[in-house]
């Protein structure tokens, strides 16, 4: 139990593990776990920002549900509106077509009408010469009474 | 009791007791003393060294992890204790924790097993078996244990000189708790028996911790069949004793070594 040289011997054992240690066995052990550390910080600060994007995104993709959905409604209103301008439209543009088809069938039979009346009359007044020509045949001079028929058949 | 009916417990335990020492007087070397120390401190580092070259910032191997886990358990401890700016007193705790636990793990290998394992060897090779020694606890050596101390000793006084300077350092040994110039003599007694006594404290304290735990252990080897109950809630608080005085030893070393870095 005295003091001898092994205490020598121990101190410089001491020195040396202490420097083998120091160079070969703290600074890479030390610096795998440092380097770890910061890598397992930065991946839960990247779930952090990750999970904020996408709750962003998110939101995000509801506002513009929302807004497609909103827009959607309007066109839909727009179209309908539309739609019934267009039938409006078209019925006023048909009527206006009816009037005119009318109007000019009704100027059509009127000239039909009158065409038929000037024929009629002249036929008539055919007639009548015809017939009165019958009646006077013997009587009455043609020539000399022609100018009482054109009379009478102007006032037809 | 396994050596031989012939001889007594007194016998017995001072066999037990006794360094296998080379050469004479001073230059003696305790040579089992001396063999355990550097076995154990080398399987620290060869141990350590093997994560300390592959070690990467990936996903680590489960050995990595355990050595990881006494690194950073003493960086945290260091990190605590010491706040200054030195690359050489986490790797001396970390040297200091894992080769004091190691060397004290030694005492809970059965008493009888290596003594009994070396007599056998000498014997076969022309000893008398009755006078070879092995004492397997580097730690039940004051040599070993005010080695260690004295190295951190010698840190101390380093650290004190290149933080403080020389005028420093023994400004701060003379001229507290007096600040009056003739009582500096008494100031010089007191600090100095204060500085010599954290050396002392931590080489005597781990020293009779542990010879104290080998020596009831060696006592209970004696009690017979009675040792087989007692050996085992034995052990199981020497495990504490163990890792606590490693702890102990490592923690002061720091708390010491930052007092030196401390400026006044």
């Amino acid at each position: 139990m005295n003091i001898n040289a092994t205490l020598i011997g121990e101190l410089i054992a001491f020195l040396v593990f202490v420097i083998a240690c120091m160079k070969w066995v703290w600074p890479p052990i030390i610096g795998a776990i440092e380097t770890r550390q910061q890598k397992i910080a930065d991946g839960l600060a990247a779930s952090d920002r990750a999970e904020q994007d996408l709750r962003l995104a998110q939101e995000n993709a509801k506002k513009q549900l929302i807004e497609a959905k909103a827009q959607g409604a309007a066109l839909i209103d727009q179209a309908k509106k539309r739609e019934a301008q267009i039938i409006e439209e078209a019925a006023v543009k048909a009527q206006a077509e009816r009037e005119k088809i009318l109007t000019q069938a009704k100027a059509e039979v009127e000239a039909e009408r009158i065409r038929a009346k000037e024929d009629l009359r002249k036929q008539v007044a055919a007639l009548a010469v015809a017939g009165a020509e019958r009646i006077l045949q013997r009587e009455i001079d043609e020539a000399a009474h022609s100018d009482i028929l054109e009379k009478l058949v102007a006032e037809l | 009791m396994a050596s031989g009916a012939e001889l007594t417990s007194k016998e017995y335990i001072t066999h037990h007791l006794t360094n296998w020492s080379v050469g004479e007087g001073f230059w003696t070397w305790h040579v089992d003393t001396l063999g355990w120390s550097i076995l154990t401190g080398l399987i620290f580092l060869f141990s350590f060294r093997a994560v300390a070259k592959k070690a990467n910032a990936g996903v680590p191997t489960k050995w990595q992890c355990a050595v990881e886990m006494v690194v950073e358990f003493v960086n945290d401890t260091v990190k605590s204790t010491f706040h200054g700016k030195s690359a050489v007193i986490a790797p001396l705790a970390l040297t200091i924790f894992v080769w004091v636990f190691l060397m004290n793990l030694m005492d809970l290998i059965p008493v009888d097993f290596i003594p009994q394992a070396a007599q056998l060897i000498g014997g076969a090779m022309g000893y008398d078996p009755h006078h070879v020694y092995m004492k397997v606890v580097p730690t039940t050596d004051l040599n070993m244990t005010i080695a260690l101390a004295l190295g951190v000793f010698i840190l101390m006084i380093g650290y004190s000189i290149k933080i403080k300077g020389v005028g420093g350092f023994i400004k701060e040994l003379t001229t507290q708790p007096f600040n009056t110039p003739w009582l500096y003599w008494f100031n010089f007694i007191l600090e100095l028996v204060a500085l010599l006594a954290k050396p002392l404290s931590l080489a005597l304290r781990l020293f009779g911790n542990l010879y104290a735990g080998e020596l009831i252990f060696i006592l209970i080897a004696l009690l017979g069949v009675w040792q087989l109950p007692l050996h085992f809630p034995w052990a199981m608080f020497h495990i504490l004793v163990i890792t606590l005085q490693a702890f102990i030893f490592m923690v002061l070393t720091v708390v010491y070594l930052s007092m030196a870095h401390e400026k006044h």
